[in-house]
């Protein structure tokens, strides 16, 4: 049985938009910028009420990624606003040279990422913006799981300092994280289970608990974690539910090259080996369609997780 | 503003060309052509222009700031730097080697007073500089931004996103400046890929464009001067500045051949006997 249900659905863009709006509330060091992608990114509230504070910057993200840096250096807090794969694989040196190796305290937040953006097709679906985010060193990187969570996690980022990426997404979601407190780097243990450990990230860590009741009707208890934050990754949290189930299954909406797999099965083979299957996209691009059937078309639905979690399983 | 004391500026300029040679020569690697070409730039800015405070403060709140867009000409600035006191020069001599503050493109990582960003990976300075000049205009500081660019650089897209940037949102305290040697490392910028009309083009663009000898102390000083009346007056501003590449060492005048090759000895003495060494070496 789902010990979470979820109350209404909403786009975890929207919690970016409201986070950034009470951010410009509480501290007048934070600035925003957006290419031409204002409704999309929900960041009209700000702009609103912000307006000597907000920059629009056309479509242009490398300038906006230089101008974001150059604005921190007087102490202001730039967020950048446009699509994940404008946000990262677009203007990766940029981000890499003005923001990342110069140490900048800029939050590069980025909607529309993975398969669910849906209709736009595989130019606009990046699968690869956490492996990119989290090579570069010194960046955060953060993947939340839902509407109330990616409001909390742009707050946690208003006093976080350094740069940091924040990842999320275009559909309607389960909010189920209400109640839930959240901390940069700590994972989050939404159900506590004996027989395998599901890690998992953004919109997958509802998919992951949807996969624990239906194990649970096979008489199977999985410890559901959400790893929200990539990088730093919570090894203790991971290493303990390893320890305790001893097989995994990650679940993420990005290539299984370079994502949250990949850290996982990292930090497992240096200080746990043990039995791991990935949710993922495998090593392919996206296409056209509805986010729902392409979650189930690319293997990231439940009961693809409930299938990985029958294999690792097994493999113990 | 006082009026420079054209000697020891000139002295400075000397020195400043022996460190650079002297610093690429050291550890045979390293840009002194952009560098020699930019000296005069330098010292003006340095030594009378800039309102700005050895004692680094990275915010730089209340003063002129500025950035090195095309960064592999850092022995220029390191040089500058250290003479204008924001390091001992006794460090020069670390330029480019293992464990040194002075990387081979300009970095903050390494926490060198007078560097603000990364530069090297060419076109990103003059957004950077548009956003400082933005931060200071919210928080009523009236000092001035200064950003300096290559012209082969002006090939990069990015140029272009912040030049629009910056005339829209009318970022008039802004003083770029572009190193206009016409070569890069493949070859004479109109033979590798023409900039044909640069100044037309920053003129569509929107901004206030001045014109200049780079390599005439009095005439970089005038217009810098003449640059800083221009601001606050809703244009950013530029400098088309012409300088010689390799200025001051005449082997190395105008060819892109020292773009980005260190002197072997022989040059290297014929270049020091070019070189007075005016206010003590490192």
């Amino acid at each position: 049985m789902t010990r979470f249900t979820a109350t209404e659905k909403k786009d975890t863009r929207s919690g970016f938009g409201a986070g950034l709006h009470e951010l410009g509330k509480k501290n007048p060091q934070v600035v925003a910028l957006c290419a031409d992608l204002l409704g999309s990114l929900k960041m009209d509230a700000f702009k609103k009420d912000f307006p000597e504070r907000f920059f629009q910057v056309g479509i242009a993200e490398a300038n906006m990624m230089g101008i974001a840096a150059g604005l921190s250096i007087g102490g202001k807090i730039p967020f950048t606003g446009t699509f994940a794969n404008f946000s990262t694989g677009r203007v990766y040196d940029q981000i890499r040279q003005s923001i990342a190796y110069s140490g900048k305290n800029v939050k590069i937040c980025a909607s529309h990422a993975g398969l669910t953006l849906g209709e736009d097709g595989a130019t606009h679906q990046i699968l690869e913006d956490i492996g990119l985010m989290k090579m570069l060193p010194g960046m955060t990187v953060i993947v939340p799981c839902d509407y109330h969570q990616t409001k909390q996690a742009t707050l946690a980022l208003g006093s976080h300092k350094g740069p940091a990426y924040l990842r999320f997404g275009r559909p309607a979601w389960p909010i189920f994280t209400t109640d839930r407190p959240f901390t940069i780097g700590k994972a989050d243990r939404m159900i506590e289970g004996k027989d395998v450990s599901i890690f998992a990230c953004g919109h997958m860590v509802w998919q992951a608990i949807e996969a624990e009741s239906m194990l649970a009707e096979k008489g199977i208890h999985a410890e559901v974690i959400n790893i929200h934050t990539i990088k730093p990754l919570d090894v203790e949290t991971i290493l303990a539910s390893a320890e305790k189930t001893r097989c995994v299954v990650t679940c993420e909406e990005h290539q299984v090259n370079g994502g949250l797999g990949d850290s996982i099965a990292q930090i497992l083979g240096r200080f746990r080996p043990t039995p791991l299957e990935m949710v993922a996209v495998q090593d392919s691009f996206g296409e056209s369609g509805k986010p729902l059937d392409l979650l189930k078309k690319y293997g990231l639905a439940p009961e693809n997780i409930v299938d990985a979690a029958m294999k690792a399983i097994a493999r113990k | 503003m006082t009026s420079p004391d054209k000697a020891s500026l000139q002295k400075l300029c000397t020195q400043i060309r022996r460190d650079i040679v002297r610093m690429v020569y050291n550890c045979q690697s390293g840009h002194p052509g952009g560098s020699l070409g930019c000296t005069e730039f330098f010292v003006a800015l340095y030594f009378h222009i800039l309102k700005h405070n050895p004692a680094f403060s990275m915010s730089g709140k209340g003063e002129d700031l500025f950035f090195l867009s095309n960064g592999h000409i850092s022995p220029v600035w390191y040089a500058t730097l250290a003479r204008a006191g924001y390091f001992d020069i006794k460090e020069l001599s670390t330029f480019r080697k293992i464990n040194s503050r002075l990387q081979g493109h300009p970095a903050t990582h390494e926490h060198l007073p007078g560097v603000r960003v990364a530069s090297g990976s060419l076109g990103q300075g003059l957004s950077v500089a548009v956003g400082a000049a933005l931060a200071k205009k919210l928080d009523g500081d009236d000092r001035t931004v200064f950003v300096l660019m290559g012209d082969g650089e002006q090939q990069e897209g990015q140029v272009w996103e912040a030049s629009m940037f910056a005339a829209h949102n009318k970022v008039d305290n802004l003083i770029a400046t572009i190193d206009y040697n016409g070569q890069q490392i493949d070859g004479p910028v109109d033979s590798v890929l023409s900039l044909l009309d640069l100044k037309a083009k920053w003129i569509a663009f929107g901004w206030d464009v001045l014109e200049c000898n780079g390599n005439n102390l009095e005439e970089i000083i005038s217009t810098l001067e003449k640059a800083k009346t221009r601001t606050g007056k809703g244009k950013p501003v530029l400098i088309l500045m012409t300088t010689v590449m390799g200025y001051g060492v005449d082997f190395m005048m105008g060819s892109h051949k020292w773009h980005g090759v260190a002197p072997n000895e022989e040059e290297y003495n014929i270049a020091m006997a070019q070189l007075e060494e005016t206010l003590g070496d490192f």
